[in-house]
């Protein structure tokens, strides 16, 4: 939520910006300021510089990077390195080129974003650059953005510099670091040199770099170490290197162990990830087989309406895909739910009590839904998109990020969770589907009607199944067969949990996620699955009732 | 004999006979059993004599039908020792080990094989072979017939005999099951409220057919009907809260001040007093 | 006395099998007249092609009364019976692939050639004796019996029935899916095994042997239901119908009924394995989307429309089924999946018990009278029988 809420107000402040952008253009447009005439000159002095000449040059067209200006600066000294600037032939003038079709060179002019006619290659020339001028121009560039108001440009900056050090680059970090306000930036500046100061730094400045970084997780600094240590001379160490020697090797374990440890997290939490997926699939299902003790095999296919569910409300409102899931989990819910009802009230209610015909009967609704869905959409997979505020992830450090869909995902799945807890036990719905799930006739004699809860009851499941398909819409694709993947990983759950059990569920989901997803880099995805299901029929097959099983006569 | 390739036991009424030396034939010794806390038995001691007929008494909830359940397998006593003359360890055995080496057991609620004929439960109860390969290949001898043919007399059920066992009525599923259970032969006999749904005169054809069986079987019969009781006890075993509360004749019993205090409660208005 | 009352019931059944195996002879008989001896554009002529789709229909009448044993006799509502037929398969696509020989792509003499394409030298171990048709017998009984076997000790003796049964039957059969998807299983992963050439020496695409796989496969239908037949009618037959009806009763006689019900399971999937051996030289593919849970959900069905605890009611209802879907998916591929789907709902909801449950009724209906003057006579007879003993 937080993040949607920044999402939106960053939404309207680059609004903002672009309006005023373009009062500001409207304003300037006409007459060129005087940084940019500087800017101008020193560009138009490029093609008549030699070679030998031009990082004094550079060197003054990088100064002119001043508050107003930075942008412009920056464009020009980020063209010169990807070797698109050039000068007309004819007159010297400095154009940026591109590479367009039939060997023509679309060019623009470099301030005023003018395009001119595309041109035959002949009749321009690239302004030539050697490794060591673009490596210094990168450092300018670095430097510009080491000045940027925005945190994490500085960070791409000081990561661009780390991975590919320069003189201009480093000596702009060393004197940014202390005008530096940000803890993570400064970090990462520090980082900075002290890998430079380990790679080029005198013996005591290494030892000394070494104790400061050994518990930095930038690849970089494990890189400079390892090489380091390579470098060293295997036999006859004079006794500083064995000292540095001994320092590596006590960082790069230290560094390791640290790793392996976010390793374990990082698979944790893809195990957690996929146990919320499984969760969110087979709670529906504890209420309709666990609670009511119905076996609908069509449960997969309420999640298939769920996901198609989403599906059509991005279709119908196109423009509001940010809130397309705010809108398609009470939706889905409801026409997941309305379904549900009608298969309880039409077909499940008739085979009370005969389990394996409600199983059939139920598995009869699951294909006719699929080629319902079929007919309707096509059997094609149908596209749905993600919101904007469910993309990208959220870097906890170099080695460890998690993905903000897994992450909301699984806060979702636990929402939910709690959120079916809090119905079954505190509300007068969750005491009726409790005593009629425990005694239907005593119930009755309560003036219970039974069945009204018996509906309700299902089409709560069903309901819980199509917001489960709103997730899944999120993680894959939506077709016609979304549903049976599922069903048999969220009947084993239900099982593998004790039928009846919410928490059971809970903790089987989650252990069976991550039981799957530590054995997936030791044998391989789908052998993993298999060894998963092997192992819990071997389970069932053990304790029948699960790992909670349900107490007293009712779960007999 | 085709060896068992199923590997089904060794039939214990073939091979292990019971040691009564001792004159008894069912032993339960220090018996435990406890549901989620809840003691059905309490350190219970019961000896059954070889060929008697013991009734046993209690109110709902004393043990009665979870003794039972002990000793033909269907629970293990947390702690105990249960055994089948002196050297059958009925603990090692599953349900139908137990009924091979020869108990037999009646329960409460009649259950047949609704979908089978009559005859044919008969059938299947004979004693005998139960293993696979013997199925199979099944032939019924005259034998067998006359011995089905005896017990459906013996049963009222002749004219019944083909027809499928889930049409009879209450009263009928009770006879044929106890049919099942003579048909079975077994050393002894549970009989779990036998007459419950008879009406007076099956009532009495009951008593003596049980009285009858005594002798060569010993029986152990479970029932709530106090004039059934008297008219074939001759050891009653008065259970309470999942231990034996007193033994003896009905007379002796019925004048124990413990059993008129617990069981027939305080002011003694119960209704199994007469 | 009650001999003659057995003698009597044993007529009425042994008629049964007369008329089952009576019908499919003269159906085979027809068939292979009519397929040899009327040329094509006769009005009696029957296609190779029909001759094939027939031979389908059959192979699926035997999986249907494989089933039909285990569920309708025995209670155990299998969601896995496709993977005994497709192992059966594979056994037999095994030894089929071996009899390519050099005609493949690769034209490798000793390795099929989805091992060639996966860079294989030699054959794995457990394709050695695959060139010998006894080995593939042997596994058409072995592959699917020992899967049967391992599995039913484990669900059986703890005692795990119902619909938990059913749902790691399903399991079982996902998972088999997922591993002969992997190539690493030596099985051709999910192409599976095809292109074969020759069976026992005989081209597979000359119509005699067609013809021949046909009635092989008629023969298989008739040896399948006669063992049936004597096993539901046996004491046997009787033991796994009490358990089915009361397990914990059968133990308090005296049986094992895991036991039985291990037996059953091992010798239904041993048929559904010679029904699976059979498909696929006249299908002429095996491929993993056999161990799919709804091709086994859809065998299923056969059953409950043909209407279980009948063993011909299993065989109608197999071929009226695929019969259907064969025309429905010819004509309106669309509309299958929902008239399959309706089946299923409505013959649960109001036909418990299939077709043949119809048929009983109709001929209940027309010899009522005539059964229930019979049955008086042998009661009377019984009874005067018994009093004579008495």
């Amino acid at each position: 939520m937080m993040r949607l809420l920044s999402v939106l107000i960053s939404g309207i402040i680059s609004w903002q910006a672009l309006a005023n952008d373009q009062v500001i253009n409207a304003d300037t447009a006409p007459t060129v300021d005087k940084h940019s005439a500087v800017l101008i000159e020193l560009v138009q002095k490029l093609p008549v510089t030699k070679l030998k000449k031009l990082p004094v040059l550079v060197e003054q067209l990088a100064s002119t990077a001043t508050l107003k200006n930075t942008k412009k600066t920056r464009d020009v000294l980020q063209y010169l390195v990807d070797g698109e600037l050039y000068y007309i032939k004819a007159n010297k003038h400095v154009v940026r080129a591109v590479n367009g079709e039939n060997k023509t060179y679309t060019l623009t002019d470099i301030l005023a974003d003018e395009t001119f006619a595309p041109v035959n290659k002949s009749k321009i020339k690239k302004i030539k650059t050697n490794n060591r001028l673009r490596g210094e121009i990168r450092g300018y560039i670095a430097k510009i953005d080491l000045s940027s108001s925005d945190k994490n440009t500085r960070i791409d900056a000081i990561n661009q510099i780390l991975s590919n050090p320069s003189k201009p680059g480093l000596s702009a970090v060393r004197a940014l670091l202390a005008t530096e306000q940000n803890d993570d930036v400064r970090e990462l500046m520090n980082v900075t040199l002290l890998t430079e100061q380990l790679k080029h730094g005198s013996h005591a400045e290494k030892i000394a770099a070494i104790k400061q970084i050994e518990d930095s997780l930038q690849p970089v600094v494990k890189n400079a170490m390892t090489q380091l240590l390579d470098n060293l001379p295997t036999n006859n160490k004079s006794t500083e290197e064995k000292i540095l020697a001994a320092n590596l090797t006590k960082a790069i374990k230290s560094i390791d162990g640290k790793r392996d440890l976010f390793g374990y997290l990082e698979t944790i939490f893809f195990g957690l990830s996929l146990g919320s997926v499984l969760l969110l699939a087979a709670i529906g299902l504890t209420i309709t087989f666990g609670v009511m003790g119905v076996i609908n095999m069509a449960h997969g296919e309420m999640m298939m309406l769920g996901a198609y569910t989403t599906y059509v409300i991005q279709l119908a409102f196109p423009n509001l895909i940010e809130y397309s899931l705010l809108m398609a989990v009470p939706a889905a819910f409801l026409v997941s739910g309305f379904v549900g009802i009608i298969i309880e009230r039409g077909v499940i209610r008739h085979l009370k009590g005969r389990p394996l015909e409600t199983l059939l009967a139920t598995f009869g609704i699951s294909l006719m839904l699929q080629q319902l869905v079929r007919t309707v959409f096509s059997p094609l997979n149908r596209q749905v998109q993600a919101p904007e505020w469910m993309t990208g992830s959220l870097q906890i450090n170099p080695v460890f990020a998690l993905t903000y869909n897994r992450l909301y995902i699984l806060l979702f799945s636990l929402l939910v969770f709690f959120a079916l807890l809090m119905i079954l036990k505190k509300t007068s719905l969750g005491l009726h589907v409790r005593a009629v799930s425990q005694d239907r006739e005593m119930a009755r004699a309560l003036s219970i009607k039974s069945d009204w809860v018996d509906a309700a009851t299902f089409g709560l499941g069903s309901g819980v199944a199509g917001v489960a398909g709103v997730v899944l819409s999120q993680l894959t694709n939506v077709g016609p067969n979304l549903g049976q993947a599922y069903i048999i990983d969220s009947f084993l759950v239900v099982v593998f949990g004790g039928v009846g059990s919410l928490w059971g569920t809970l903790v089987a989901a989650m252990s069976l996620g991550s039981i799957n997803k530590f054995l997936e880099p030791i044998t391989g995805s789908v052998l993993a699955n298999i060894i998963v299901l092997v192992g819990l029929v071997l389970f069932i097959q053990k304790r029948p009732k699960g790992l909670f099983p349900q107490k007293g006569r009712a779960s007999d | 004999m085709i060896v068992n390739k199923a590997g089904s036991p060794l039939y214990a009424t073939d091979n292990i006979k019971p040691d009564t030396r001792h004159g008894v034939i069912l032993y339960a010794e220090n018996v435990s059993v406890s549901f989620d806390g809840f003691k059905a038995l309490n350190d219970l001691n019961l000896y059954i004599n070889d060929g008697e007929l013991r009734c046993l008494i209690g109110a709902n909830g004393a043990g009665k039908t979870t003794l039972m359940d002990v000793i033909t397998g269907k629970i293990r006593p947390d702690t105990g020792k249960v055994s089948f003359g002196q050297q059958i360890d009925l603990l090692q055995l599953d349900e139908s080990e137990i009924a091979l080496a020869g108990i037999g057991r009646k329960f409460q609620k009649p259950t047949v094989f609704e979908a089978l004929s009559v005859f044919e439960n008969i059938e299947l109860s004979l004693a005998g072979d139960k293993g696979i390969w013997t199925s199979l290949f099944h032939k019924l001898s005259g034998e067998d017939k006359d011995r089905i043919g005896e017990i459906l007399d013996t049963i009222g059920l002749l004219t019944e005999a083909h027809y499928p066992a889930g049409r009879l009525s209450h009263g009928q599923k009770q006879w044929l099951e106890i049919g099942m259970l003579l048909a079975a032969k077994p050393r002894v006999l549970l009989v779990d409220e036998p007459v419950a749904g008879m009406t007076g005169q099956e009532t009495e054809r009951t008593a003596e057919l049980l009285t009858s069986l005594a002798g060569e079987h010993s029986v152990i019969v479970v029932e709530h009907d106090m004039a059934f009781v008297r008219s074939i006890a001759k050891t009653v075993t008065v259970l309470h809260q999942g231990s034996v509360l007193a033994e003896g004749t009905m007379s002796e019993i019925q004048s124990n001040p413990e059993v008129i205090q617990v069981y027939l409660g305080e002011d003694g208005d119960s209704e199994p007093k007469q | 006395m009650q001999l003659s009352t057995l003698f009597q019931k044993s007529i009425t059944k042994l008629s049964h099998l007369h008329i089952v195996v009576g019908t499919l002879f003269i159906a085979t008989l027809y068939v292979t007249v009519c397929n040899l001896f009327f040329t094509e554009g006769s009005l009696l002529h029957v296609s190779n092609y029909t001759v094939s789709l027939l031979g389908k229909y059959l192979c699926y009448a035997l999986l249907a009364l494989a089933i039909d044993l285990v569920w309708g006799y025995c209670g155990i509502l299998s969601l896995g019976h496709g993977a005994f037929f497709t192992l059966g398969g594979y056994a037999m696509g095994m030894y089929l692939m071996r009899q390519i020989g050099d005609r493949g792509v690769y034209g490798n003499p000793d390795l099929p050639d989805f091992m060639v394409f996966l860079n294989l030298t030699e054959l794995p171990w457990f394709w050695a004796g695959s060139s010998s048709v006894w080995w593939m017998v042997a596994m058409v009984f072995i592959g699917p019996g020992l899967l049967a076997y391992v599995f039913g000790m484990m669900a059986f003796r703890s005692r795990v029935s119902g619909v938990y049964l059913s749902i790691m039957t399903q399991a079982m059969t996902y998972a088999l899916m997922l591993a002969f998807f992997r190539n690493e299983m030596g099985f051709g992963g999910n192409n599976g095994l095809t292109d074969f050439k020759e069976i026992l020496g005989y081209s597979l695409q000359n119509p005699h042997t067609k013809l021949a796989l046909f009635i092989a496969t008629a023969f298989a239908l008739a040896i399948g239901y006669f063992i049936s037949n004597y096993i539901v009618n046996s004491k046997m037959g009787r033991v796994i119908t009490a358990t089915r009806d009361a397990e914990n009763r059968v133990r308090f006689v005296g049986f094992k009924p895991e036991h039985y019900k291990v037996w059953i399971f091992v010798v239904s999937a041993i048929l559904a394995g010679i029904a699976g051996a059979l498909y696929v030289p006249q299908v002429g593919i095996i491929n993993p989307g056999e161990f799919s849970p709804l091709n086994s959900i859809e065998m299923v069905i056969w059953v409950a429309i043909g209407g279980r605890c009948t063993l011909y009611g299993a065989i109608i209802g197999a071929i009226a089924v695929s019969y259907a879907k064969t025309r429905f998916t010819a004509i309106m591929p669309e509309a299958w999946l929902f008239g399959l789907g309706g089946l299923f709902v409505l013959v649960t909801l109001y036909l418990p018990k299939g077709i043949a449950g119809l048929l009983a009724n109709l001929f209940d209906k027309l010899s009522i009278v005539k059964v229930d003057a019979a049955k008086g006579d042998i009661d009377k007879e019984k009874v005067a029988d018994a009093e004579m003993k008495s």
